[in-house]
C-alpha cells in the first residue's frame, strides 16, 4: 500500500510553500523600505524601536525585529525580500537545468554518435568543482540576476544529462520501446510519447535537489561577492554585509542565516519525501 | 582533462572586464592601455593565446599574475600550506567521525540514534558551510574565547597555534562532509548486514565488532570509498568559503580575490589545479578499489 504523501514531504512542502508566501508579501510584511538607508539608526541591535516617516509624512514608530545593519537598513524588511531573490534563482534554475538537461540527456541516451561527444563535454564540465565553475561563470559578465541564474544552471546540467541519459539508455531496451519502434513510430514520436513520459518522475525529484543546492550557490556567491550586486537584498549578501561587524552585532548573519538553512532543508525534505514516493525501491535500498 | 583545459581558458576570455585597463587604472591614457595589453599578449587571435597558453602549461609556467605582479605558480606555492592543512585536517577528521556514526546508524537502525544520525545528516546538507561557520565562530571563539577567531599560524611557526587555528574551519568544513558520508555508509552498511557471509560470522561465535570490522565494514568499503571522492568536490567549494570566513591565506582566497580583480592567468591555474586535483583523487579511488575488493581488477 503507498500513502499519497509522507511526512518528510508534508513537512517540506510547508516549509517551502511558507517560504513563498513570505516572498509574495514581502512589501505587505515589511516595515520598511529594504534599500532604505538611515544613518541615525545604524547598528540596531533586535528588538530596538526606531521612527519612520510613513508615506504621509506622518512619523510612526516601528520595532526592528532583527536589528538594522552597518547602513541603518532593516534587516528584517531586507531578509524578508531576499526570499524573493532566493526562490526566483531556486526555482529557475531548477526548471532551465530540467529542460536542458533533459533535451540533451534524451538526445545522448537515444542517438549513439551523439552520445561520445556530449559526454565527453559533459564529463569535463563535472570535473571543475560546481562552486569554481559558478564562480568563474559570475566573472564573465556584469553581476546580476541573469548572470548568477546562468552561472548556476551550466554547472548543474551535466548532472541532469547523466540522469537522464543513464533512464534512456536502460528504458531503450524496455518491451514497449520495441514494439513501437516495430510499429514504425519515428524517433521524435518515440521519445515524446513513450521515453519522456518514464523519465519525469526521477527528474522531478532531482529537479527538487538542485532548487535546494541553487539557493545554497546564490547565497554562497553573494556572500564571496561575485553574485547579485550587494544593494540587492538577498541572504547572502546581508550575511556579506554583516561579516565586517560579526563580532559584536552577529544579528545580521544569524538571521538570514537561519532562513536560508530553513529553506533549503524544507527543499531538501520535499526531494527525499518524494524520491521516497515516486520510487518505493529507493526507501527499502536507503 | 583537454575539455577542462578548454573550459577553463574560455571561460575567462570570454569576460567583458578588460584586464588591461583594470591593471592600468583609472588615470591611464588609451595609449598606456594598448601597451599593456600587448605586452600580455590579449592582442593576439584567441586560438594563439590557447596555444600558447598550452605550450608553458606543459613547462609547468602559468604566466604572471595580472593582479598581484608575480610568477602565478610563486603565488601558488605561497597559498598551497593552508588549504592542503585545512583539506587533510577536514578529511581526517571527517573519515574518524562519519564512518563510526555510519555504521552505528545501520547496526541499531530504527532506533533513537539511527533517526539522530540521519537528522544530523540532513541538516549538514542544508545549512551552508559559512553560516555554521558564523555559528562556531560565535559559540567557541567570541563567548566561550576557547580558541582564535580567524587567522591562520604557519606550520613552522609553532604546531600548537597551527593546529589550534585550524579546529575551527575543520570542524565547520568537516560537518558537510561528515553528512554525506555517514549517510553513504549507513546505507552500505545495511546492504551487506544481511547478507550470508555476516550471519555465519555470527554464528561462528565473533563478538560484533570483529563481524563489524572485518566483515560488514570490508564489504561496504567500495561506495564509501567512491563517496568520498566525489565529495572531494564539495570540498574543494567548501575551502573556498571557509577560507573567507576563517581569513585563511589559501588557495580558495586567492581564487575569490582573482575573480574579483579579474586576474585571468591566476584564476586559470587555480581552477586547473583543483580540477586536476579533483580528477587524481577519483583515479586513486578507483584503483583502491583492488584493495577492498580482490575480484575488482584493471
Amino acid at each position: 500500500m503507498r500513502r499519497l504523501a509522507n511526512r518528510s514531504t508534508v513537512l517540506g512542502g510547508a516549509i517551502f510553500a511558507l517560504v513563498v508566501v513570505i516572498g509574495l508579501l514581502a512589501p505587505v510584511l515589511a516595515t520598511t523600505d529594504p534599500a532604505q538607508i538611515d544613518p541615525t539608526v545604524r547598528n540596531q541591535r533586535p528588538g530596538a524601536e526606531r521612527t519612520v516617516r510613513a508615506h504621509d509624512g506622518r512619523p510612526r514608530v516601528v520595532k526592528v525585529w532583527m536589528g538594522t545593519d552597518t547602513l541603518g537598513r532593516d534587516v528584517y524588511s531586507r531578509v524578508v525580500y531576499g526570499a524573493r531573490i532566493s526562490l526566483v534563482v531556486g526555482v529557475t534554475v531548477a526548471i532551465a537545468s530540467a529542460v536542458l538537461g533533459l533535451l540533451i540527456g534524451l538526445l545522448a541516451g537515444y542517438l549513439r554518435w551523439l552520445d561520445a561527444i556530449v559526454m565527453r563535454v559533459m564529463d569535463g564540465l563535472m570535473a571543475i568543482p560546481s562552486i569554481l565553475l559558478a564562480i568563474g561563470l559570475v566573472s564573465l559578465s556584469r553581476a546580476g540576476l541573469r548572470s548568477v541564474i546562468l552561472a548556476i544552471v551550466i554547472p548543474e546540467v551535466p548532472r541532469v544529462v547523466r540522469l537522464v541519459r543513464a533512464l534512456v539508455l536502460s528504458l531503450r531496451e524496455e518491451p514497449y520501446v520495441e514494439a513501437a519502434v516495430a510499429l514504425g513510430a519515428r524517433t521524435p514520436a518515440l521519445l515524446a510519447r513513450h521515453v519522456l513520459p518514464n523519465t519525469l518522475a526521477p527528474l522531478v525529484v532531482q529537479s527538487t535537489f538542485v532548487c535546494a543546492s541553487a539557493i545554497l550557490l546564490e547565497a554562497l556567491l553573494s556572500f564571496l561577492g561575485v553574485g547579485i550586486p550587494p544593494e540587492t537584498p538577498t541572504w547572502g549578501n546581508i550575511m556579506a554585509e554583516g561579516r565586517a561587524l560579526f563580532r559584536i552585532f552577529p544579528h545580521n548573519i544569524l538571521f538570514p542565516g537561519v532562513f536560508l538553512a530553513v529553506t533549503v532543508l524544507g527543499v531538501n525534505m520535499l526531494g527525499d519525501g518524494l524520491r521516497d514516493m515516486l520510487d518505493p525501491r529507493v526507501r527499502r535500498r536507503l | 582533462m583537454a575539455v577542462v583545459a578548454i573550459v577553463v581558458f574560455m571561460l575567462l576570455r570570454l569576460t567583458t572586464g578588460d584586464p588591461a585597463a583594470i591593471i592600468a587604472g583609472d588615470n591611464a591614457t588609451s595609449q598606456d592601455v594598448a601597451a599593456i595589453r600587448e605586452k600580455l599578449g590579449l592582442d593576439r587571435p584567441l586560438a594563439e593565446q590557447f596555444v600558447i597558453w598550452l605550450g608553458r602549461l606543459a613547462r609547468g609556467d602559468f604566466g604572471e599574475s595580472f593582479f598581484f605582479k608575480k610568477q602565478v605558480s610563486e603565488l601558488i606555492a605561497e597559498r598551497v600550506e593552508p588549504t592542503l592543512a585545512l583539506a587533510t585536517s577536514t578529511i581526517v577528521l571527517t573519515v574518524l567521525l562519519a564512518v563510526p556514526l555510519g555504521v552505528l546508524a545501520a547496526w541499531r537502525r530504527g532506533t533513537w540514534l539511527d533517526r539522530l544520525v540521519m537528522g544530523f545528516s540532513v541538516l549538514g546538507f542544508s545549512v551552508p558551510v559559512f553560516v555554521i561557520g558564523y555559528l562556531l565562530i560565535y559559540l567557541f571563539a567570541i563567548e566561550l574565547a576557547w580558541v582564535p577567531v580567524q587567522g591562520y599560524q604557519r606550520l613552522r611557526e609553532g604546531l600548537g597555534g597551527f593546529l589550534l587555528r585550524l579546529i575551527l574551519p575543520s570542524v565547520t568544513l568537516a560537518v558537510v562532509f561528515v553528512a554525506l558520508i555517514a549517510r553513504i555508509t549507513r546505507a552500505s552498511v545495511l546492504e551487506v548486514l544481511n547478507a550470508d557471509y555476516v550471519r555465519t560470522a555470527r554464528a561462528k561465535g565473533l563478538a560484533e565488532l570483529p563481524v563489524m570490522l572485518r566483515h560488514v565494514l570490508r564489504n561496504a568499503a567500495v561506495p564509501i570509498v567512491t563517496v568520498i571522492g566525489v565529495g572531494i568536490a564539495v570540498l574543494i567549494g567548501g575551502v573556498v568559503v571557509t577560507e573567507s570566513v576563517y581569513s585563511i591565506p589559501g588557495l580558495g582566497r586567492l581564487t575569490v580575490d582573482a575573480v574579483l580583480a579579474r586576474d585571468y592567468p591566476t584564476v586559470q591555474a587555480v581552477i586547473l589545479l583543483f580540477s586536476v586535483v579533483y580528477v587524481l583523487i577519483n583515479l586513486l579511488v578507483d584503483l583502491s578499489y583492488t584493495f577492498f575488493d580482490p575480484r575488482i581488477r584493471y
